[in-house]
């Protein structure tokens, strides 16, 4: 704040509270003359009007708030650029960067300047910060088969995840089923943990204006044959002469892009699991509109370690057995 | 009675009791907003932010019409509880742009300050067309309509000269193309540009 503005909010303020002591003396005043509950000689109809003021503990009320009001303007920031001797803000003020916000932390905890946000997370960090550090240390596949942390990824999963995959993790249409081990971008640890702090982006092109409507049905008959299911033979095969244009990302065999160790994330076609439905007119449909899944990006919103419980939570789910290997 | 008391005239003139009633609490006006119109703190965006789209900006259109802010603030306080579930506590450097600002002050709903790129596009589609289909729990009312209204962008461009009046860095290029950009697209994917950039400025 300039120090106009200051001086603006102090010049301002300071009067007013002066004012409105002037004013509460000047209206306590007895104007009537006569004492409490005596009668101001007015009288109508028989009904006499009686000196009946405020009740003095109320007054007294008006005047602790003036009192109130010198103490917090001393101890709070409330006079212009005056910080009030408590130091005390809510959060860091001015911020215009999460840069800049970070280095605002830790310049306020350094300088033990009193921030009310700061203090309550430096303070959460001492008690949970530990509990989250010492399963950062270990490895996924030991925390998986750890009952305290399969507890705090559950939490995790329940208010971070389940709004898309579901609670029992089996996800539902667009939004993939994370319990048949069947992934598209990978189910090893890092994997996963690559998915859950960087998110991913899906992208199957709409094929309408390559394919029209006649080679969308074919296509449509060829990629159900894939796993195994009885179509049109001659609209299937005429899906095949096509699938060239499918092959760059789902493989020339149809297995997907993981099978082939490449990024894509696009299904396997032959394993008869469909994210947006196995059915004739939903295979249609995703070849003719496209398909834009998306899953977001956690690292900002749960940090790397909060992260690497959630991953073994995950894989977990896929293998809910301990492995004689990992034993 | 003494002559002696003016507040009597006050409280026998109502014409003078508003007006001195309203230089009282102009003061209080005078300290609490005025100086906020100067501040670099609240007049000056984020590092980097950039205006809304002509199709967010009509997405933020929908949403005050359908009454969103009814339920959900748009305000994340500085406290754990809420920079925890939510991300950052919100800056005013954030609002510089928004005429009007919508807050909110109440959370029937969760605060939606920075629910950008949280979910997928998909996942605000299905919510918004069934919210229980994704969240069972949920008392959001559904918005099935919004995916069979088209835009037609006839006032998109009048929007935006009027926010560029206020100062809101709109080029003429944004505003000669805003009719086109939103034309044929549904309400539902406008409400879902707008609800995507929220909160994703503060870099």
């Amino acid at each position: 704040m300039s120090s106009f503005w200051s001086a603006w909010i102090i010049v301002l303020t300071l009067p007013v509270l002066i004012g409105c002591a002037i004013l509460l003396t000047w209206n306590l005043k007895n104007y009537v003359g006569v004492p409490e509950d005596q009668t101001t000689g007015h009288e109508v109809d028989g009904i006499s009007e009686i000196n009946n003021p405020l009740p003095r503990w109320w007054t007294y009320m008006f005047v602790l708030t003036l009192v109130w009001s010198v103490f917090y303007l001393a101890a709070y920031p409330g006079l212009g650029n005056f910080k009030g001797f408590l130091g005390w803000t809510s959060s860091n003020q001015g911020i215009k960067s999460l840069e800049e916000s970070r280095l605002a932390v830790v310049k306020a905890v350094e300088e033990g300047r009193n921030v009310e946000l700061d203090r309550e997370m430096v303070r959460a960090n001492e008690i949970y910060g530990p509990v989250f550090q010492q399963f950062a240390k270990r490895d996924v596949l030991d925390l998986a088969y750890d009952d305290d942390a399969i507890k705090i990824g559950q939490r995790l999963f329940l208010q971070n995840c389940a709004l898309c995959h579901g609670s029992d993790a089996r996800g539902q249409q667009g939004f993939p089923n994370l319990t048949d081990n069947d992934w598209l971008y990978g189910g090893t640890p890092d994997k996963i943990k690559e998915t859950l702090l960087y998110g991913r982006k899906a992208a199957m092109p709409a094929w309408f204006d390559a394919l029209g409507e006649q080679g969308i049905k074919e296509m449509t008959a060829y990629v159900l044959s894939l796993s195994g299911r009885a179509v049109n033979d001659r609209e299937a095969e005429a899906g095949k002469a096509k699938f060239a244009l499918c092959a760059a990302c789902h493989g020339a065999d149809g297995k997907g892009s993981l099978a082939h160790n490449l990024p894509f994330g696009a299904p396997n076609l032959t394993d008869n699991i469909w994210l947006y439905g196995g059915s004739a007119g939903a295979v249609e449909e995703t070849l003719t509109k496209g398909r834009y899944g998306v899953m977001p990006a956690f690292k900002q919103t749960l940090g790397e370690d909060k992260v690497h419980i959630l991953t073994a939570y995950v894989y977990r789910l896929a293998h809910p057995e301990q492995s004689a290997a990992a034993q | 009675m003494s002559n002696k008391n003016h507040h009597d005239k006050i409280e026998r003139s109502v014409g003078l009791l508003a007006i001195l009633s309203i230089v009282a609490i102009s003061f209080g006006t005078l300290v609490l907003i005025t100086p906020l119109f100067f501040m670099d703190e609240t007049t000056q965006p984020v590092d980097g932010m950039v205006p809304y789209t002509a199709l967010q900006l009509e997405g933020r259109d929908i949403y005050v019409r359908e009454g969103c802010v009814g339920c959900h603030s748009q305000m994340v306080r500085p406290f754990r509880a809420e920079v925890e579930r939510y991300g950052h506590y919100s800056v005013a450097g954030e609002s510089v742009w928004d005429h009007p600002f919508l807050w909110g002050s109440k959370r029937t709903g969760p605060d939606l300050a920075r629910v950008g790129e949280r979910y997928s596009d998909d996942w605000h589609y299905a919510h918004l067309m069934d919210p229980r289909s994704v969240v069972p729990q949920s008392n959001m009312p559904g918005f099935p309509w919004l995916d069979k209204n088209l835009l037609d962008g006839k006032h998109t461009a009048r929007k935006m000269e009027v926010l560029q009046s206020y100062g809101v860095p709109y080029s003429d290029e944004d505003i000669a193309g805003a009719a086109s950009a939103v034309q044929g697209k549904t309400e539902m994917q406008a409400l879902i540009a707008y609800l995507q950039s929220l909160g994703t400025h503060l870099k």
